[in-house]
């Protein structure tokens, strides 16, 4: 197999190992975020709003972490460095 | 498939470039600039307010309240600074479903730019507030050895909020080009709605997260305040 062929085939098999790894851990968290602010609301509905503040804010962290792996996994099938190499110096 | 609205031209000249991001940046700034300036150039005290203004008005009290509710303190000083960064990254996110509309903040340039501007915001409060040494000082606070690491954080941080910003704005836009090309009917609507709802969400966590930084570089007596306040009550 040619370089290009390589380079092609494992950003495509990592770019969706990527994405697979990289949101089941942000769905544990944003599951477990929300299932203690939901029972913290009913326990307290009075604190609702702070809760349900620090709630988005933590939920904004916690899926920065499947954005991230979604970006990274983005530039290795369109924007891949190695790839435009291979391209450029045949 | 393009990746930000950077690569979209609109005039050259040697090396100045006019891109999509700075043509439509300068357009949410015209339109906030003059929108506000429309609203408040006749203000009048008699008992009837126009709509617009009362929209404004409740916009700033809303900022307020926030703003007095995470920093624990006057809101007066940071009110300019979060207000606009929240406002920018509303106004651009949300006149996304205007067709030929790119959001300015679908660009790594722009995000990184208003990190930067939170980068640098964290010390410029933080020595206003505590001066250089007692700023410098928090730093150093449980051991010399942290420094690093708290310098670290500083930068990871601030690579965080426009990488976070870039990216949940450039998904959107991407899932709904995807989604043109697959079943052109209907969903890009649904996901469109769901950008508007997500743009609204992230302009809030990066004015939220832009006031919990400077909160925490410029309340170093609160603390230690409420500390003490803590070891009297488990005393009692």
């Amino acid at each position: 197999m040619n370089d290009i062929g390589l380079i092609g085939m494992v950003s495509i098999i990592v770019a969706g190992g990527t994405m697979a790894i990289g949101s089941i851990g942000p769905a544990f968290g944003e599951a477990r975020a929300v299932a203690q602010a939901l029972s913290a609301i009913a326990q307290q509905p009075d604190a609702s709003g702070a809760i349900s503040r620090t709630l988005f804010v933590g939920l904004a962290m916690i899926e920065s972490m499947a954005i991230y792996c979604f970006v990274v996994s983005l530039i290795l099938i369109f924007a891949n460095p190695f790839w435009k190499y291979v391209v450029e110096h045949p | 498939m393009e990746l930000s609205p950077d690569s979209t031209v609109f005039w050259q000249w040697g090396p100045v470039r006019l891109n999509a991001t700075i043509a439509f940046t300068w357009l949410v700034m015209a339109i906030l600039s003059l929108g506000s300036w429309l609203v408040t150039r006749r203000l009048e005290d008699n008992g009837n307010m126009p709509r617009r203004r009362n929209f404004l008005e409740t916009l700033v009290a809303i900022l307020i309240d926030q703003i007095r509710a995470i920093g624990h303190k006057e809101p007066g000083r940071f009110l300019p600074f979060i207000g606009t960064l929240f406002l920018f990254i509303a106004a651009s996110n949300s006149m996304e479903i205007i067709p030929g509309f790119e959001p300015p903040t679908g660009s790594l340039s722009t995000t990184a730019a208003l990190a930067i501007c939170v980068f640098i915001a964290v010390p410029f409060f933080g020595v206003k507030q505590k001066g250089l040494s007692g700023y410098l000082k928090h730093y150093v606070k449980p051991s010399v050895f942290m420094a690093p690491f708290e310098i670290i954080g500083e930068f990871s941080r601030t690579l965080a909020l426009a990488v976070r910003l870039y990216g949940n704005i450039m998904s959107g836009t991407i899932i709904v080009g995807i989604l043109l090309s697959i079943a052109p009917l209907f969903f890009p609507i649904v996901m469109q709605a769901l950008g508007l709802l997500i743009g609204i969400i992230q302009a809030y966590i990066f004015a939220v997260l832009a006031m919990v930084y400077i909160a925490s570089a410029t309340s170093e007596k609160k603390s230690t305040e409420a500390g003490s306040e803590n070891g009297k009550k488990g005393g009692v």
